[in-house]
């Protein structure tokens, strides 16, 4: 079966609602496809990144952790928006880090995000096959 | 052309479900197929069959059944979110010891992998959401 280029783009803040969570869930499900994915994180979407993530006030499970793994389900190309960062008065340092092994460069642990522009994104977008928006 | 169909809200409060199904009929009519529509997030309460709507609303559940069984379209409810919402069949609810199911005719659940799937046998998959 030929690969195609999946896009998971969201763009909800982590808690308030569950499209965060789910969004997590059919990415991590999707990764045992062996497609080409990546992820991209606009508007809200951002702070579902955010380092030092604590849920204990609102009751909710914190699966920030969870974001850490995705490098082993080789899902090593996750876009930030500069834009939606900026307007939210962040930066990268603002964000959790996460890695991936890059299996033909000597497993060397590379890094995961990248900060884009909107129109780098939009060039992202253009190239994909499937976009799933949550 | 094949379409594949994500349906992310549930019936009544979102335009989502509605505005899927428009779509679904209309490609079918144009002779067009639907390889799967899939139901996710608060979408899975779609495929309840315990809805009372006013006899003047349309009927959101029975439609989509009716849109399957005539054209033979697979619809799937997301077994997790259907499982947090308490949308379950006959088999789920045995399962999970409840003392009821309340999945409408034509609907089923399935796992998530089925959503990517469509979204590789479609030449396009169409989100209806937020």
């Amino acid at each position: 079966m030929a690969s195609k280029r999946f896009l998971y783009i969201n763009r909800k803040a982590p808690h308030g609602t569950v499209y965060a969570l789910e969004s997590l869930e059919v990415v991590l499900i999707g990764a045992a496809f062996e497609q080409d994915v990546s992820l991209a994180f606009i508007d809200d979407g951002v702070y579902q990144l955010m380092r030092n993530q604590d849920t204990t006030a609102i009751g909710s499970k914190n699966f920030s952790p969870t974001y850490k793994a995705l490098g082993d389900y080789d899902v090593s190309k996750i876009y930030v928006e500069q834009e939606s960062l900026e307007t939210r008065g962040l930066s990268k340092d603002d964000l959790m880090p996460l890695t991936y092994e890059d299996e033909d460069d000597d497993w060397a642990e590379k890094d995961s995000i990248h900060i884009v522009s909107g129109a780098e994104l939009a060039e992202i977008i253009e190239q994909q096959d499937v976009i799933l928006n949550f | 052309m094949k379409f594949g169909i994500l349906v992310n809200e549930g019936p009544y409060t979102h335009q989502a479900s509605d505005s899927a199904y428009y779509f679904a009929a209309a490609a079918l009519r144009a002779g067009h197929e639907i390889v799967r529509v899939f139901f996710y997030h608060d979408g899975v309460n779609n495929g309840t069959r315990l809805g009372v709507p006013p006899q003047d609303d349309r009927n959101i559940s029975a439609r989509w059944a009716e849109l399957a069984k005539d054209n033979d379209v697979e619809l799937i409810l997301c077994v997790a979110a259907a499982q947090r919402r308490g949308m379950l069949d006959a088999d789920e609810a045995r399962r999970a010891g409840k003392d009821a199911d309340n999945m409408a005719p034509g609907f089923q659940i399935s796992g998530l992998g089925q959503l990517i799937d469509a979204g590789i046998q479609a030449d396009r998959l169409i989100v209806f959401g937020d």
